[in-house]
């Protein structure tokens, strides 16, 4: 058994040489998953180097670009939860970033960790997906709805890395999770929806966060009993350790009913 | 305070508090241990079958490694307990009875070397279909039968009578204390074994020990390190934990480590036991309580362990706080193939308790009586007869918690969100402190005192801190006896080779029985100081008084010296529309007798009280072949302060002529009330009534739909 | 590789993906800070990193280079307790003890960073922090009693 190395890059530019120069190297952010599958030796396949992003100043900091908001990829949930921009511009995104474990998983997570580790049960991913989300890379752009291709699975080339996530403004955006308890729980499902654009992403109902599409198409139509009908088909729910498949289809229908009455009447 | 020798009922700082806020505590793992070896065991992958064979890969090169097999076992291959039916490791071809059953053990100089040894071992299995289903089960642990009157089929004049038949189902429940199961075993001289570990009952872990090390009284040592809760997790298992330390050690010649992860502490230790419970009431309609009928049936898994203690604790609480003249309560614990259920809080109590108490609910429902005057109705008062025929002739607070906590409980307001409704309930328990029968008149438990030459005092207990005060109260309780300050008692450690068995640290016994042990062994020496000149020692065992009589056979006579009462309101909040449900006040008043130290007490039934209301939503287990799905502590789900109902505790004291100025033990009483009034609360806010814990939003959901 | 630990300076040679965690407990024999769970799950790990509350069994130990670190050993001001270790104390706050060591850490961050806390405040600041005795309700009190 080898020790697995620490590799701390000087810049952005140095980080994505290693990245790419450096065989069997995986990304380290603020550790939340991956410390936990590094100790218990769950990490497929085995890591030679971890590749410490977390205090890379580029990665960093909530800035207006363009039209919309850029968050960098390894800024914490509590800086999110903590900037007036975000409080402002992306109420959904800090009220998703706040269920997220507890003081010392927000102090570390971050939008690309969750990104990169792909769970379905990822609580922000639902949130990117409503505001269509662009993630932005060393190399391009990646549309949100284009980036989970599998269970676990992204668009990313095995050595890109994730250096932000943009948000268009002016969108107002509902979240809702339902876990098993109120903090430091992965959620049964977890929602984001906008009315307009349509959009309805849900998470832990399927092998990768979804929009579901049908619903979105009937919300789009001013068709809201058909949304609420028609989620219940966008979804692929199974049973596991934290819920089951009726639960989660019947819960996914009434939480999007539900927020599609706050989206018509804001709460002030 | 005036008196600076007034201890008993002053919140005193805890004897050890210091060292726990600045980190100087030590527990097990934070022992260093210079040249020791880390252990591991390595466990069965299946619930039932024989071992086939045992592959040590020659690839590996062994030496590296101390392997320990049933064949290196001294004495005899059995965990001392109850039955002599679970040993210490399979034998090659030998029988596995539950996944995780250990196997094999390895110690090794670092960590990676034993991951390394253990990925190079190869055990076949003939599996053969496991029994998971108490219906399925053949295998009886035991069984107890509790009569008194008639059965309801005897009884006359049945016309204007009503019975109401129901079933309640209770799931499994892990203790969850924060520090994982460990000992550090050290061989020592002339055959000698000590262990240093984190456990609440050293004489249970010296008496395993010197059975299968085949160890002499002095050859076994065991000393309690600071342990990091208990809540009866700690009551069994560590005898496990240290036989299997113990062997590393004595075969490596070196000291062995051998502390749990928490999966593996998780996947492989005792729970609480899940059960069914079925009751048949039969009442007038005027409310007058007639009959009882009660079937339990507990699952032990796969082996005994205390289960048949748990099935006699379980079925003397079965007819819950109230006084009916014909009960029939029939108890039995199978054997299945899950890992062995074992101690926890309440000891069975909670199982029992929590159908009692929702059987008060349907029968005031189909009576259309409110269920809180059914039980000022039915409540067990001073002169009533219990179900096994005890007449309760002292310190009975039922009515008084219940007027306590009635009076305490602030008026019910809905909650400001639309989809969420909010419900409350009420339970009324009790709980017998101490062992169950003769249980202390065998044990005898005994304590040592000590007056120094230098005029401070030491009081010698086997009884353990795992939190609950045990290191301070006693103090509290000698200073108090003697007029002294408290300053000048101090507590011996909690090492075999110094101190007498007091008995195990379990069984709401420590402070009442042990604590009474203590304050008479410091009158003792009071007296004794007046004619003779420190040092001197006192030795005090336990005598049953002679007012006590329990008849074992037939579970006939004081099942308990006496019982602590409590009376607890639930108000809970139900999201409509995913069924999550949330405790947010919790008021509960409880008679301890005497409060010996009042925020300890206090500190007691928040604790548990937050315990039973994870028991009763939270805390699931799900089963996989024969393994606990629930394994790690992101599906493992307990109570985080978000989730915690404001707790208000109201402490009556009702003084017990036999306890320690008056004290009960109410250790375990809190895990019997909440989780009943949950689910009346449940109802109440629903209208819907949950048979089954935990009330998961998944089951609160369907039960609402299919209403 | 090099931090500040408790106010004084550290220089180590260890692998930087070792958990800070380890490194305190084996390497600094620093034992206040507790195992409970390995997955950033129960808080017993916590420490205090640039001012803001971490589980040490997530954080690679080559992630503090340069950093302040906080554990529970460096609170007390040379064995003089702060308020809220005596008020762990006095209120009852700390029974079995072992998570005590995270809790206060977390309870101290948010004493720092709050002018006003609610119960509630206190409750979402500590929820990443389980203790199994205590009910929560006298660390709560606990702490409150240091707002004022």
């Amino acid at each position: 058994m080898h020790e697995v190395s620490y590799l701390r890059p000087k810049n952005l530019a140095d980080a994505v040489r290693l990245y790419r120069t450096t065989a069997g190297c995986r990304l380290l952010a603020g550790g939340t998953d991956l410390m936990v599958m590094l100790h218990a030796r769950t990490l497929r396949p085995e890591p030679r180097a971890l590749l410490d992003l977390w205090s890379l100043p580029e990665l960093k900091g909530v800035r207006r670009v363009n039209e919309g908001l850029e968050i960098g990829a390894a800024e914490s949930y509590t800086a999110i939860i903590r900037s007036p921009e975000v409080q402002r511009d992306l109420p959904a995104l800090v009220a998703a970033a706040r269920t997220i474990g507890a003081a010392q998983i927000q102090n570390r997570g971050t939008l690309g960790g969750n990104l990169a580790n792909a769970s379905p049960a990822g609580d922000t991913l639902p949130v990117l997906l409503a505001y269509d989300a662009v993630i932005v890379t060393d190399r391009r752009s990646i549309a949100i709805d284009t980036f989970f291709i599998g269970y676990r699975k992204t668009a990313l080339q095995p050595d890109e890395l994730i250096t932000a996530v943009r948000f268009p403004l002016g969108r107002q955006v509902e979240f809702r999770k339902v876990g098993t308890r109120a903090a430091q729980a992965i959620s049964k499902i977890v929602m984001a929806v906008s009315r307009s654009p349509a959009r309805v992403a849900v998470g832990s109902v399927a092998e990768v966060p979804l929009r579901a599409r049908q619903a979105e198409a009937a919300l789009e139509r001013g068709d809201l009993q058909g949304a609420v009908a028609a989620v219940a088909e966008d979804i692929r729910p199974i049973d596991d350790v934290r819920s089951t498949a009726v639960y989660r289809r019947a819960v996914t229908q009434n939480v999007l009913r539900e927020l599609l009455e706050n989206v018509r009447s804001p709460r002030t | 305070m005036s008196d600076t020798t007034v201890a008993v009922g002053r919140s005193v700082p805890r004897r050890e508090g210091g060292d726990k806020v600045t980190g100087r505590a030590r527990y097990t793992d934070d022992l260093a241990v210079p040249g020791a070896l880390y252990g591991k065991t390595i466990r069965s992958t299946v619930p039932k079958g024989r071992i086939r064979s045992i592959t040590l890969d020659p690839a590996f090169e062994w030496g590296r490694v101390t392997v320990v097999t049933a064949d290196d076992i001294p004495g005899e291959n059995v965990v001392q307990l109850i039955r002599d039916d679970q040993p210490v490791l399979a034998r090659n071809h030998g029988e596995i009875r539950h996944r995780e059953e250990p196997i094999l053990l390895l110690a090794a100089a670092d960590r990676a070397t034993l991951e390394e040894a253990a990925s190079y071992i190869r055990i076949e299995y003939d599996a053969v279909p496991p029994v998971f289903d108490l219906d399925k089960a053949t295998e009886l642990f035991s069984s107890v039968e509790i009569s008194k009157g008639k059965v309801l089929e005897d009884l006359e004049d049945l016309e204007d009578v009503e019975v109401v038949e129901r079933s309640f189902r209770v799931g499994l429940q892990e203790q969850l204390y924060i520090e994982p199961q460990g000992a550090i075993a050290f061989p020592e001289p002339g055959g000698a074994i000590r262990i240093i570990g984190s456990l609440q009952c050293p004489y249970y872990v010296h008496r395993a020990l010197k059975r299968a090390l085949k160890l002499t009284d002095k050859q076994a040592i065991v000393i309690q390190a600071e342990t990091g809760g208990g809540f009866g997790g700690k009551e069994e298992y560590p005898s496990i934990v240290a036989i299997h330390a113990a062997l590393l050690a004595r075969k490596a010649g070196r000291p062995v480590r051998l502390i749990y992860d928490r999966h593996e502490d998780l996947a492989a230790t005792t729970k609480r036991h899940p059960g069914v419970i079925t009751h048949r009431t039969a009442v007038r309609k005027d409310g007058t309580l007639l009959s009882q009928d009660i079937e339990i049936v507990l699952d032990g898994g796969a082996y005994c362990t205390l289960t048949p203690v748990v099935l006699s604790r379980a079925a003397i609480h079965a007819a819950g706080a109230y006084a009916c003249p014909n009960v029939r309560i029939r108890a039995r614990a199978v054997a299945t193939n899950t890992p062995p259920n074992g101690a926890f809080r309440g000891f069975g109590a909670p199982q029992s308790l929590f159908a009692a108490e929702l059987m008060v609910e349907h029968v005031a429902e189909r009576l259309g009586v409110s269920s809180v005057d059914l039980r000022r109705q039915w409540m067990l008062r001073l002169g009533d007869t219990t179900a096994t025929g005890q007449v309760l002739t002292e310190s009975v607070g039922s009515e008084l918690v219940f007027d306590a906590a009635l009076k305490a409980a602030p008026a019910v307001r809905p909650s400001d969100r639309p989809t969420v409704r909010r419900g409350r309930g009420l339970s009324l328990v009790f709980h017998g402190s101490g062992f169950t029968g003769s249980g202390e008149k065998k044990l005898q438990g005994t304590i040592g005192f000590e007056a120094l030459a230098d005029g401070t005092f030491r009081i010698l207990t086997a009884s353990t801190e795992i939190g609950q005060g045990t290191k301070t109260i006693f103090c509290q309780l000698a200073a108090e006896a003697l007029g002294v300050e408290l300053d000048k008692v101090i507590l011996a450690p909690q090492d075999t080779s110094l101190v007498p068995d007091s008995g195990p640290t379990v069984a709401s016994r420590t402070a009442m029985i042990v604590g009474r042990l203590v304050q008479e062994a410091a009158t003792e020496v009071k007296e004794r100081l007046k004619r003779e000149k420190a040092p001197l020692r006192v030795e005090k065992s336990y005598i049953q008084p002679d007012s006590i009589h329990w008849d074992e056979t037939s579970y006939r006579g004081d099942a308990y010296p006496v019982y602590a009462w409590a009376c607890t309101i639930a108000d809970v909040d139900v999201d409509m529309i995913t069924g999550e449900v949330r405790v947010i006040d919790l008021v509960t008043a409880v008679d301890c007798g005497k409060a010996i130290h009042p925020v300890m007490a206090e500190g007691q039934i928040e604790g548990g009280s937050l315990q039973a209301v994870g028991w009763a939503t939270i805390e699931e287990i799900k089963m996989k072949d024969g393994g606990y799905q629930n394994d790690r502590l992101a599906t493992y789900l307990i109570p985080t302060a978000l989730d915690a109902p404001r707790i208000r505790t109201i402490l009556v004291e009702n003084p017990y002529s036999r306890g320690p100025f008056g004290a009960k033990g109410i250790g375990e009483l809190p895990m019997d009330g909440p989780a009943p009034a949950i689910i009346a609360a449940i109802h109440d806010a629903t209208g819907v009534w949950l048979d089954e814990i935990p009330a998961t939003p998944e089951k609160v959901l369907s039960a609402c739909a299919s209403r | 590789m090099r931090f500040t630990l408790n106010g004084t300076a550290v220089s180590l040679d260890v692998v930087g993906t070792h958990r800070l965690l380890d490194v305190l407990r084996e390497d600094l024999h620093l034992t206040g800070t507790k195992e409970g769970c390995g997955e950033g799950e129960c808080g017993a790990c916590s420490v205090i990193v640039d001012g803001e509350v971490v589980d040490s069994c997530l954080v690679a130990v080559g992630q503090v280079e340069g950093c302040k670190v906080i554990t529970v050993e460096g609170l007390a001001d040379g064995g003089r307790l702060t308020a809220l270790q005596q008020a762990f104390i006095e209120h009852g706050a700390a029974q079995c003890g072992i998570c005590t060591p995270g809790m206060l850490l977390a309870a101290h961050v948010l004493l720092q960073q709050a002018r006003h806390l609610s119960a509630a405040d206190v409750r979402e600041g500590l929820a990443g922090n389980l203790c199994r005795c205590t009910g929560y309700t006298k660390i709560i009190d606990a702490v409150l009693a240091c707002t004022k």
